[in-house]
């Protein structure tokens, strides 16, 4: 078990810098999951702190020690690749024990170990085969034993699910959920996907461009998205975003269209905001209600236990999950109730989340 | 596409019978020369009926030409230059393709230039460093004045001489090094997901352990293809033995058919050159039998 401290961590190619300052913390025995859209940095950065991508700025130290100038195999990091990453010609057993035998173990030792972590992993009929004649979720589980045997400080895992179908994915989750809280080892999980970084995460990292938009409990980051980015970003559907400008008794919407009577949000009048609103928590009611918006429904998606109801609000895009038994045909006009408590503000120019209104704060009366 | 017409079937059935027997009948024809006796295969035409002395011809062409040592020789040159072809290809193709090092681009280039100079265009150099493999070192000294520099100070003419004519490393190693092994190498090589690299260096495999445990294994097929084919070029060479082996205890037995071929004014032995044919012939037939499964996948497919 190890602690992982991130200082000012930069990483740049020729042309281009793809990580820019990133600082974090990672406790011992945490379960990190950095989360962002292809192409952020999120993989790099799992790579430097495995060693596979030098450190072009910063400093990463694994349990207080710097490991900036350290070999892979030195820094005491396991890793889960996307493709597994087994070779092809060596059996199961070999795969799994193939470090033990770099590090020179004795084969009686070896065995044991690999008879060990093949029991944890249900793989102990198939350790005689090549990876060719397992499964994928097999392959998976190969690939974790291979990181385990080492009983690394550190366990990486680079979007290994996304290769997996839709069913041995959640299961493969789970898996790894109960065998980090047998290890308790500190683990730092890549993904793109949001529903596994939620599952899966102690700690969510969020990251976008490079750089990190907001670290934080699962719970934290949806309740309280730091930036719009991560507002969209986390959540299915994404977060509806209206832009709109503060007057005295509310908010001006979609270029002044539209208001809502919202109690003063602690704003300068004429501050030009996003408010951004879950599809979850948006009510409909009959059209023309007291505060209410009224809209066209585009589209509704049934998905079983509710339904998804994209609506048009004068030509912006707007979803409203619900369960309740309204069927609003497509081409109705539905009324669309926004509790103030439930709305997040985000500066227009630069994305943050301003935080001023208080949903304890007195009502004052219209 | 698949097409399943018998009109087609027949046509392209018929195309690959044509192409078998033009393959083929230059070969039934030695054997059945190898078969006659000093009269019959001298007949015009050749009778093309197999005749009864087949076994007394190989028996003749054997003895004469002194093939035992000669196969041989054969063998260990052919042998020697495979083998070394696949060390070499591999390594080489191992740093183009994993190292990053100043230099790289550079000598990729100059193995790819090798291409171009083929030892026949090059016999003559080849032929004088072989000779003395120390000439160049001589030469730069000579030339540099080291010589004349040494010889003043202390009295010693250097002269270095280390000679491979007349022996199996000069056979072999002016055959080794070529960029065809290189390249099939290299190719293999790029195919292999950089995941797997990464995976062993997370494993603790430095490079060399990287490549004897993962890359060796994994390019058997390669290994198996490219040493066939070298192994019959190298066992088809001519013009190379010939210059350097001027003792016959060297001498393969590609150039010492040239024996068995009849001379001006001597008897037209057709027949026991013939059957000394066909014994040479045979070594580089059974390697490739015995090698043409892997060598058919380590040249079209990858294993994945």
């Amino acid at each position: 078990m190890a602690s992982i401290t991130i200082r000012d961590v930069t990483k740049s190619y020729a042309k281009s810098q793809v990580v820019h300052g990133v600082d974090l913390d990672i406790a011992s025995g945490d379960f990190v999951v950095i989360l962002g859209p292809s192409g952020c940095g999120k993989s790099t950065l799992l790579r430097m702190i495995a060693g596979l991508e030098e450190i072009s700025g910063g400093e990463i130290a694994i349990d207080g020690t710097v490991v900036n100038r350290l070999e892979p195999r030195e820094r005491g990091c396991a890793m889960v690749f996307q493709n597994y990453a087994l070779y092809p010609h060596m059996s199961v057993a070999q795969n799994i024990g193939y470090s033990l035998k770099v590090a020179g173990v004795p084969a009686a030792e070896r065995t044991q170990r690999i008879q060990a972590v093949a029991r944890i992993l249900e793989l102990e009929p198939m350790l005689d085969r090549k990876p060719a004649a397992l499964s994928g979720g097999q392959r998976q589980r190969v690939a974790m034993g291979r990181a385990m045997i080492r009983e690394p400080k550190v366990f990486l895992f680079d979007e290994p699910l996304s290769n997996l179908d839709a069913k041995l994915r959640v299961q493969m989750r789970s898996e790894i959920r109960k065998l980090h809280r047998r290890l308790n080892a500190t683990s730092v999980f890549v993904t793109h996907d949001q529903v596994e970084a939620m599952t899966l995460a102690d700690r969510l990292v969020v990251m976008n461009g490079g750089r990190v938009e907001q670290v934080g409990t699962p719970g934290e980051i949806y309740k309280r998205p730091a930036s719009r980015f991560v507002a969209t970003f986390v959540g299915a559907p994404a977060m509806n975003i209206l832009e709109g400008v503060v007057e005295l008794d509310g908010l001006s919407l979609l270029g002044g269209s539209r208001r809502l009577p919202v109690p003063r949000v602690g704003l300068p009048v004429g501050a030009k905001v996003a408010m951004g609103i879950r599809p979850e928590a948006v009510r409909l009611v009959a059209p023309g209600s007291q505060g209410a918006l009224n809209a066209t429904v585009d589209l509704v998606e049934e998905l079983g236990a509710g339904r998804v109801i994209y609506v048009d609000l004068d030509g912006a895009a707007f979803s409203v999950v619900t369960s309740e038994t309204v069927h609003p045909a497509a081409g109705a006009t539905v009324g669309l109730k926004i509790s103030p408590d439930d709305m997040h503000f985000f500066s227009s120019e630069t994305g943050a989340r301003l935080d001023v209104f208080k949903a304890s704060m007195p009502v004052p009366a219209h | 596409m698949v097409e399943r017409t018998p009109i087609l079937n027949f046509i392209t059935h018929l195309v690959l019978f044509l192409g078998f027997v033009l393959a083929v009948a230059p070969f039934v024809i030695v054997a059945i020369a190898a078969s006659h006796n000093l009269k019959d295969v001298n007949d015009v035409p050749m009778s093309l009926l197999p005749g009864g002395d087949f076994w007394v011809n190989i028996k003749t062409a054997w003895t004469t030409a002194n093939l035992g040592p000669k196969l041989l020789n054969s063998f260990i040159m052919a042998a020697g230059v495979a083998a070394g072809k696949v060390v070499i290809s591999a390594l080489t193709a191992f740093s183009i393709v994993y190292f990053r090092y100043p230099g790289r681009t550079f000598i990729f280039w100059l193995i790819f230039v090798t291409l171009m100079l083929p030892l026949e265009v090059r016999i003559v150099p080849t032929y004088a460093v072989v000779a003395n493999v120390l000439s160049p070192y001589q030469t730069i000294l000579d030339v540099t004045g080291l010589t004349w520099l040494i010889e003043k100070v202390s009295g010693v003419q250097v002269s270095m001489s280390f000679g491979l004519l007349n022996s199996y490393s000069g056979l072999i190693l002016p055959l080794i090094a070529t960029a065809t092994g290189t390249f099939l190498y290299r190719q293999f090589f790029l195919t292999v997901p950089d995941e797997l690299t990464e995976a062993a260096r997370m494993d603790g495999a430095g490079a060399l352990r990287f490549f004897i445990d993962i890359l060796l294994p994994l390019s058997r097929t390669n290994m198996a293809a490219l040493g066939t084919i070298m192994f019959l070029w190298a066992w088809n060479q001519y013009l190379w033995p010939l210059l350097i082996t001027t003792d016959q205890s060297h001498a393969t037995a590609v150039t010492e058919l040239k024996q068995l071929i009849p001379n001006v004014g001597g008897a037209p032995e057709w027949h026991i050159a013939m059957a000394g044919t066909l014994i040479v012939m045979l070594p580089p037939l059974i390697v490739v039998v015995a090698m043409q499964r892997w060598f058919v996948r380590g040249l079209i497919a990858t294993e994945k």
